[in-house]
């Protein structure tokens, strides 16, 4: 079972927050086959990615399993205050979830 | 006459967007939630028509997408696309994967037109990028070579 963990970083950049996430998931397609006994690996994968600021979502992800394992996500808002705290959570095809926050530094 | 037919339009339009809202148009809500036969589409064409209910693209020289000219390793080719349109979601698209749609992200009002990930690629094909703003979808494409696939086993 992977490490249900999300790392965050949120910096202010003039009046631009630039937010780096990094999750741990094996985002597993579904095409690859076990080596050992030639079974299909089962798709596991996150599918929504939510980021939120004071309560307002200012990004909504979905994917699908095109994206790489141990996502990376970057972006930028504005709006944001050194010291604001964000959210992101994510949840997958099987029902799990994770949730951080960071404070943007 | 002009103006007659520029206030027709406008009060038609006005009406659209207030029956649109009031939810009588089903509207494809920009938080909506994660569209499952967007994902499951073959074609580019099925992909976006489910996802965002149109499929003309326009091409436009204001996206502008970062990712390698040859990736090493198909199961992690880093992308960047940015936009100084306001944009209301991206998409990333991927002509020759099993599934064409890889990622959309849906941006709220304060979110800048700028996205960076990882994406996988099965084989060498066109990245495609939709920005979807002001109700138009615009496109732009970059040819990404892969040495090794990131899809299969």
């Amino acid at each position: 079972m992977a490490k249900k963990k999300i790392r965050i970083r949120a910096k202010m950049k003039g009046d631009v927050a630039e937010v780096k996430t990094l999750m741990s998931h094996p985002m597993e397609t579904g095409f690859r086959k076990n080596k050992k006994t030639g079974k299909k690996i089962p798709p596991h994968f996150i599918k929504e990615v939510i980021c939120e600021h004071k309560g307002n979502k200012i990004l909504v992800a979905s994917w699908g399993v095109a994206v790489s394992k141990n996502p990376y996500l970057s972006f930028k808002f504005k709006g944001a205050a050194k010291g604001d705290t964000i959210t992101i959570s994510w949840n997958d095809n099987k029902g799990e979830s994770a949730t951080a926050d960071a404070k943007i530094s | 006459m002009k103006r007659r037919t520029f206030l027709k339009g406008t009060v038609a339009s006005g009406m659209l967007s207030v029956a649109a809202s009031a939810g009588l148009l089903t509207p494809r809500r920009v938080l909506a939630a994660w569209p499952e036969t967007a994902f499951a589409a073959k074609s580019i064409d099925d992909a976006l028509d489910t996802l965002l209910g149109d499929t003309t693209l326009a091409t436009s020289a204001d996206i502008k997408i970062k990712a390698p000219e040859i990736a090493e390793n198909g199961a992690v080719v880093p992308i960047t696309i940015s936009t100084g349109m306001a944009a209301e979601s991206i998409s990333v698209l991927i002509a020759k994967n099993p599934s064409p749609l890889a990622c959309s992200f849906a941006l709220g009002g304060s979110t800048l037109g700028f996205v960076s990930t990882r994406v996988k690629m099965g084989e060498t094909s066109d990245l495609i990028a939709v920005v979807k703003s002001g109700g138009k979808l615009y496109s732009a494409k970059k040819t990404v070579k892969v040495t090794i696939g990131g899809c299969g086993g």
